[in-house]
């Protein structure tokens, strides 16, 4: 199988192609359209900006080519944030493909920004990325996040109750990192490889 | 079903690396290899250790960077986060360790000697990478900090004081604090909660406590008192002392949601 991790900047590629690594998957780490259109499963990882990773994406006409995908596509953490429509981080306009904006969380008393550290999550519709993960403990680190809403498949809670996993049609995204998650997070990535393909 | 969650206080044990080695500091002070590093790391991601941190001990005052060749190897064993420290000095230094894996980088000094640093690495990585290490001293009910700690022939005190710092680290776009209270260090006579408590109150970005650790009570006492986000300690996990697999069981019967190992 062919998997394709896509080169959208930021400081995590490495622990993510590890974890797919300790899970025996070689993946191509690319830019190149060519190869994220032939793979057989695409991941979009993300950390840092979303403004500085569309740029990326942009710069090698990835903004056109992923909405276009068929295949299983996950993003991961910004990643995740990037399938939707806009940011409110620097206004910044994504790959809009699930058809919400992404917040900042709120600033409330004794709530730490950015939500950093291992929480649970609620799963709100079945879905085989989720397959045996109801009692997942995962890690996250995150200013923004996406509301709930129909693509919303699991939520979890930091001041208010966001978006922690997604899914529309091929795509879906985990707000928290599984290749940092231990064995929860490696769970959700072996389900991902295992979805059919759409 | 929906529930009420809350993101966990963590558990962190801190690693100090020289050579490639795990050493054990008390007081700073007659350090002795623990083991090696890729089997200390396995050991207390399967112990239920929420987050690793690794300092080189000898980066920083000796002047060179740290050697990235056992980051990559803690990358590719361990599944959870680690933040490296000592020895980054500027957003190369930092990408260098990044790049192998490393899921943040902590700066202490480098930071006091020029805070701008914090700025840069932010702007390039983030504010979810950039650590900010604070060592400081209670005096009375002033805090200061305290720069060039590895060493202590080469201490010195930068004029500033500690509450002061931790809100200009905040305002430069850091995304984490680690207050390492000297005076507790070594002592394992508990956390120093007032000080904990005067920082806590000063920021709202994520505070992990160091220094002083000694019995599962002190760990209580940090998330319940001071309210941190994260407990760090070396000495009462390296030696055996407290396992974490029992330091967690009894958090949570006391009510603190930790993770469960």
């Amino acid at each position: 199988m062919a998997l394709a991790v896509v080169d959208s900047g930021g400081a995590n590629i490495a622990s993510v192609m590890q974890a797919l690594g300790r899970l025996g998957v070689e993946a191509a780490f690319t830019s190149e359209a060519e190869v994220i259109q032939r793979a057989d499963r695409v991941i979009l990882p993300g950390v840092g900006s979303a403004g500085a990773a569309m740029n990326k994406l942009r710069g090698t006409g990835l903004d056109q080519l992923i909405p276009q995908l068929r295949q299983p596509v996950l993003g991961i953490c910004l990643g995740m944030q990037l399938l939707f429509e806009r940011s409110t981080e620097s206004d910044t306009r994504m790959l809009g493909i699930i058809n919400s904006d992404v917040e900042r969380l709120p600033d409330a008393q004794g709530l730490r920004i950015p939500h950093m550290g291992w929480n649970q999550v609620d799963i709100r519709r079945p879905d085989p990325l989720l397959k045996g993960l109801e009692d997942g403990w995962f890690y996250f680190v995150h200013s923004y996040a996406v509301p709930l809403g129909d693509w919303t498949l699991a939520s979890s809670q930091h001041g208010e109750t966001f978006s922690a996993v997604v899914q529309q049609d091929n795509f879906r995204g985990a707000q928290f990192h599984p290749e940092r998650s231990a064995a929860s997070g490696a769970r959700l990535l072996k389900n991902f490889l295992e979805l059919p393909c759409t | 079903m929906a529930g009420t969650h809350r993101v966990a206080p963590r558990i962190i044990p801190c690693l100090d690396v020289r050579d490639g080695q795990v050493v054990k500091g008390v007081q700073f002070r007659n350090h002795r290899v623990m083991g090696d590093i890729i089997e200390l790391a396995g050991r207390y991601r399967d112990w239920g250790a929420d987050e690793l941190v690794f300092y080189d001990i000898t980066a920083s005052p000796e002047g060179r960077r740290v050697d990235v060749d056992w980051v990559r190897r803690v990358s590719e064993t361990i599944d959870i986060p680690f933040c490296v420290a000592g020895g980054i000095r500027s957003v190369e230094d930092a990408a260098q360790v990044l790049t192998q894996g490393a899921d943040k980088i902590s700066i202490n000094t480098p930071a006091l000697e020029r805070p701008g640093l914090i700025d840069e690495l932010v702007q390039a990585f983030g504010s979810q990478c950039v650590v900010i290490g604070i060592d400081s001293i209670a005096e009375g009910e002033t805090y200061t900090v305290r720069s060039h700690t590895g060493t202590p022939d080469q201490m010195r005190a930068p004029g500033k004081k500690t509450l002061d710092w931790i809100a200009e680290v905040e305002v430069r776009g850091a995304g984490e604090i680690v207050l390492n209270c000297m005076s507790a260090d070594g002592t394992r006579s508990g956390y120093e909660i007032v000080q904990l408590q005067a920082a806590r109150a000063t920021t709202s970005l994520p505070l992990i406590a160091s220094g002083g650790a000694g019995t599962p009570e002190h760990f209580l006492e940090a998330f319940r008192v001071a309210d941190v986000d994260g407990a760090l300690a070396a000495t009462v996990f390296h030696s055996g002392q407290i396992a974490i697999p029992e330091l967690k069981k009894y958090l949570k019967a006391e009510g603190i949601g930790v993770r469960p190992c």
